[in-house]
């Protein structure tokens, strides 16, 4: 199901390919022993290594190879067990050594699928390419001086892994889709923290747009996204800015561009008089990475549950709508969340009070999961006493906003504002009695064939019981009462 | 009494345990020699109060008992050698100036068993060269002349600075590197002995790289044993360097029995090339016989490939060389040539000026051959060749257990001399480059005098990690050859 | 394959190096020499040959991944030509 974009000549299709850099969560670079933390002074975290000084040597960290490997393993791709490592060449004021120690044709990940989550609820595969191990480079500062520029090389060396998907995207919808999918993922495995504002996970976007069947158009590709408002803001710029190109005649260019995120534009990166010509080759420093099948069978054997294994089963044996399944395995410590209420408890009410009260509550506070004044415990308290019949679902609503306002507990507010539900008989056939007496001539109609009053009769109830009879049980009693 | 320059390490060290003398007066000693031979131009910086505090610590630590390998021994250092606190150059002018901030590990190696540094030698830049005739510091002159003939000679390269030191009598020993011949080509003009190990037996963190799949450290000195002595001080595992072998360093004197009875020595056939000199020639001949004498037999082996090794090395070099040498950008050692304009600008102008031609042509050969559309053709192929030659060192070992070849295709020649291009330049290491593709350990030592009296060299080539054998052989050459011609400068002829 | 001023004009800036007029002369000539003797190496058959990554037979070595490194801030810019503030100083440069 594609989007098609209008534009003054017809329909056009938006092509996208997705480059995620994703650091990983080592405590040290790649291939030297400096610390990776974020927020060090600048060249504090540098050794002779990462500032590339004559004679210094790459030595690889095992725990990158091994999150690559666990990586690839939750991205359902084949994973090669020998993988070279190449030298990309250019030259660069955040590169010291003229060159970023990367991988080019053969990957230690090939190739993979997953599976995305649509906000209509369907799900789409998107393939992957390739997962790559490479050195992040360090940073410049080009706003602090009106004639130079600054470096950093703390981040010199970071180890990345560069997820390639195949250009399988048709909008900006499923780019959101897939970016989070793949957050998720790794956060899931805990081999990048996907934290987007620090750096640790960014994009580039590779855009292109053609008649819906034709062949695929030039890209361009839109550098460095960390938001997923701003990719999405960037891709409908970029395909407005694409097809109006061509359909005024002319041809769009190859090239990197980046985000304006204070116009919502992108504009050209570098002007492209040399193309780049990165001259990769084996790095000769470093011998080829082999790896063992067992290696990667017990790595195998011990991967935590991922998102759309969790999100199935929710599907599966709580009844939970695709969508709302696929809100809750988004992050892990909402899916958490859920199975900490739903254990032992009526899976319909929990997925209810999770997805839509909690979640939605939520949303509108502006918090987390992490930061709910509600935690599961209450949360699954509160649920417990909706299933005895302590209070009725509408009773619940008013106690749960109340625990969200104070983060008390379910049962200490309906001791308090005694809000207990009314199940005794006796009580709720007194209620009925005045109820019907009171509206005598209502009876009749109803008894003369307007069946509609029958919610009016309950809404009576309700009202003169404060909410707290239990509606199911006034129901059954008032059609007794009524037709008998 | 023999001048305390020409001793060899051997004689000195157990001279010093003997208490005959100290190292400050062996150290004093090379420094009058090292300070009164300056016009060979072997050092590019001295460094005698820090030799000097050296020797006064080994001293003090012999007083306790302790000695290391290379105890109170005075040497040179080749300049591509990074030395904590002293400045290293590679014979650069993009490098002037730079003092680094650590050690190098093969050089720390030295330190830890007791060796005194006089001075960083001078070379070829970067160490692409084959006569020391390319470094910014100038030229390096050869201690020996050609009978009656005051012509200034090279000494060969890339090492000439160490191989001139050693040979002039101005260090015991010395340091160098061999990426395509540099060690065993200027041993051999120099009328010394110089050892290239296996691939991954010496650590290459802190040595400057010139090509990471061929540089390998090695040494200089006057004897077999010396050489021995030094490579086992020399070698081990490093961890900070992932192409250096995790294998035991065997007490490589040991080897030196001079028993080759039943050692099968390969001569390849490949090596007798058109045009080559007949004293080449002869004293290859010379050296068969000596180890036919000495119960070794002799089998002629082929090495087909041989002829491509030099063509191969020309593309893999420079390739490896053009990415090794992209960190020289000005920005965090070295030179800076910044006129306000753009980095690229900074960059270009502070390379195009620190660099001298022959680097540049190797860099721009490399950035060639890697470049989109050539990869296959160059790199890819010369990979490819190289494999093959590999492959024909792998095959003779089934058969023999070492080779023996000459050296070098001439003695050492005029400085001017072979300049007319570079390809002339090249083929100097027409017999050395071989070894170095595929990785083997490669020693030269002097065996005779060409017609001019200059030193001839006989190379021993042997199995990876085999030095042992290598050591043996040299052993009996060394032995059988009596080579005692010294050079007309040494410093002892300088102080009479 | 012939090498012209314009190829080596072209190697020259991807390499970032500045050529002299002089070296301008020079270079293709001499580039182009080496080129010729190297192209030899088209004459030999290798069909069906691996190309060789390294001379070195064993595994890879790798490190736990520990910090062991970094936090010398004052080494790594002990020979930079130009810092300020702890950083490498550099032409401004216009993304």
């Amino acid at each position: 199901m594609s989007e098609l974009i209008q534009g003054e000549t017809g329909a056009w299709e938006i092509v996208i390919g997705l480059e995620i850099h994703a650091q990983v969560t080592s405590k040290s670079k790649l291939f030297s022993g400096a610390a990776t933390e974020f927020g060090a002074a600048p060249n504090a975290q540098v050794s002779l290594v990462d500032a590339a000084m004559p004679g210094m040597l790459p030595v690889i960290n095992e725990y990158c190879v091994e999150q690559a490997v666990r990586t690839g393993l939750g991205l359902n791709a084949k994973i090669n067990l020998t993988s070279v490592f190449e030298r990309k060449n250019y030259f660069y004021a955040d590169l010291p050594q003229g060159y970023q120690i990367s991988q080019f044709e053969t990957p230690i990940v090939g190739e993979g699928e997953i599976e995305i989550d649509l906000p209509d609820g369907s799900t789409k595969m998107v393939r992957i390419e390739r997962l790559h191990l490479e050195q992040d480079a360090g940073k410049s500062m080009h706003d602090q001086h009106p004639s130079k520029s600054f470096v950093d090389l703390n981040r010199s060396g970071n180890a990345l892994m560069e997820i390639v998907s195949m250009p399988d995207i048709r909008s900006a919808a499923e780019t959101a889709a897939y970016v989070s999918k793949i957050r998720a993922i790794l956060r899931y495995l805990g081999t990048c923290d996907g934290n987007m504002d620090e750096g640790s996970m960014r994009c580039d976007v590779n855009l292109s747009v053609r008649r819906p069947g034709d062949e695929y158009g030039t890209r361009a590709e839109i550098k460095n996204m960390n938001s997923i408002r701003f990719i999405q803001q960037a891709i409908e710029y970029e395909a407005r800015r694409q097809i109006e190109i061509i359909e005024d005649g002319g041809e769009v260019v190859q090239e990197t561009r980046l985000f304006d995120t204070s116009t919502g534009e992108t504009r050209s990166m570098r002007s492209k008089e040399d193309a780049h010509d990165y001259r990769y080759f084996p790095d000769p420093d470093i011998l080829p990475l082999v790896i063992e099948q067992s290696f990667v069978d017990s790595i195998n054997d011990n991967l935590p549950e991922l998102p759309d294994t969790l999100k199935h089963r929710f599907i599966g044996d709580y009844g939970m709508k695709p969508y709302d399944a696929s809100v809750l395995v988004a992050e892990k410590t909402r899916a958490e969340f859920f199975e900490a209420v739903a254990k032992g408890r009526d899976p319909k009410l929990s997925v209810t009070w999770v997805t839509t009260e909690l979640m939605g509550a939520l949303n509108k506070a502006d918090k987390s999961i992490e930061e709910s004044p509600v935690s599961a415990e209450a949360l699954g308290g509160l649920v417990d006493l909706i299933a005895d019949n302590t209070i009725s679902g509408r009773i619940a609503k008013d106690v749960f906003a109340e625990m969200f306002e104070t983060g008390k507990a379910a049962a200490d507010i309906v001791e308090e504002k005694g809000l207990k539900q009314v199940t005794d008989t006796g009580a709720i056939e007194a209620l009925i009695d005045e109820v019907l007496s009171a509206n005598a001539d209502k009876v009749e109609q109803y008894k003369g064939g307007k069946e509609k009053l029958f919610g009016f009769f309950v809404g009576q109830v309700m009202k003169q019981s404060q909410g707290k009879a239990n509606p199911a049980m006034v129901n059954q009693i008032l059609k007794d009462k009524l037709n008998g | 009494m023999t001048h305390l320059t020409d001793l060899t390490i051997k004689q000195a060290l157990d001279a010093m345990e003997k208490g005959e003398f100290t190292s400050v007066e062996l150290t004093q000693a090379h420094i009058d020699a090292m300070q009164a031979a300056q016009d060979l131009n072997a050092y590019i910086v001295e460094t005698p109060e820090l030799a000097l505090e050296q020797a006064a610590a080994s001293d003090a630590r012999r007083k306790t008992g302790e000695a290391g390998l290379l105890e109170g021994i005075p040497m040179a250092m080749k300049d591509l050698y990074c030395t904590k606190g002293v400045q290293t150059t590679a014979a650069s002018k993009i490098l002037k100036g730079f003092k680094p901030e650590y050690e190098s590990t093969v050089s720390q190696n030295m330190l830890n068993e007791g060796m005194v540094m006089l001075g960083k030698a001078n070379l070829d830049e970067f160490a692409m060269g084959s006569a020391n005739i390319t470094s910014h510091y100038g030229d390096v002159i050869n201690p020996w002349k050609r009978q009656g003939d005051d012509t200034n000679l090279v000494p060969g390269g890339s090492s000439g600075g160490s191989a001139a030191a050693v040979a002039a009598r101005i260090a015991m020993g010395a340091t160098g590197t061999d990426t395509g011949g540099s060690i065993r080509q200027p041993a051999a003009f120099c009328g010394i002995t110089g050892i290239k190990p296996t691939y991954g037996r010496c650590s290459r963190w802190g040595i400057i790289a010139f090509a990471s799949s061929l540089d390998q450290a090695g040494s200089f000195a006057r004897t077999v044993e010396d050489n021995a002595i030094m490579l086992q001080a020399m070698a081990g595992h490093d961890p900070k360097d992932g192409t250096s072998v995790n294998t035991p360093v065997p007490n490589y004197r040991e080897a030196l029995t001079g028993d080759v009875k039943g050692l099968r020595i390969g001569v390849p056939k490949e090596y007798r090339v058109d045009g080559m000199p007949e004293e080449v020639l002869a004293l290859w001949e010379k050296g068969i016989d000596w180890l036919k004498e000495a119960g070794a037999e002799i089998v002629e082996i082929s090495l087909p490939h041989t002829k491509y090794a030099l063509p191969t090395y020309y593309v893999i070099a420079p390739a490896e060389c053009s990415s090794n040498l992209s960190r020289y950008d000005g920005i965090r050692f070295g030179q800076r040539i910044d006129e306000g304009g753009s980095l690229d600008d900074l960059y270009e102008l502070t390379r195009g000026d620190g660099f001298g031609d022959e680097v540049k042509r190797r860099i721009m050969i490399g950035t060639y051959v890697l470049s989109a559309g050539y990869y296959d053709a160059y790199y890819n192929k010369a990979r490819k060749v190289r494999q093959l030659i590999h492959n024909d060192f792998t095959d003779a070992y089934q058969k023999v257990d070492a080779i023996l070849t000459p050296t070098a295709p001439s003695a050492a020649f005029g400085i001017g001399e072979n300049t007319e291009d570079p390809v002339t330049m090249y083929l100097n290491d027409v017999f050395t480059v071989p070894a170095s593709l595929a990785g083997m350990p490669g020693l030269s030592l002097p065996a005779g005098l060409d017609k001019n009296g200059l030193p001839l060299g006989l190379q021993i080539i042997g199995r990876p990690f085999d030095e042992e054998t290598v050591f043996k052989v040299s052993g009996l050459i060394e032995e059988a050859a009596q080579f005692t011609a010294q050079p007309q400068m040494t410093a002892s002829k300088r102080a009479a | 394959m012939s090498i012209d001023k314009d190829t080596v004009k072209k190697v020259s800036r991807l390499a970032r190096i500045r050529l002299t007029d002089e070296e301008m002369e020079n270079f293709p000539g001499e580039i182009d020499g080496i080129m010729n003797w190297i192209e030899q190496l088209a004459e030999v058959d290798t069909d069906n040959v691996q190309p060789l990554t390294s001379v070195v037979d064993m595994q890879m070595q790798m490190r736990k991944d520990e910090v062991t490194d970094g936090d010398c801030r004052d080494a790594v810019l002990a020979n930079a030509p130009e810092t300020t503030e702890g950083f490498f100083v550099v032409p401004k440069v216009v993304e």
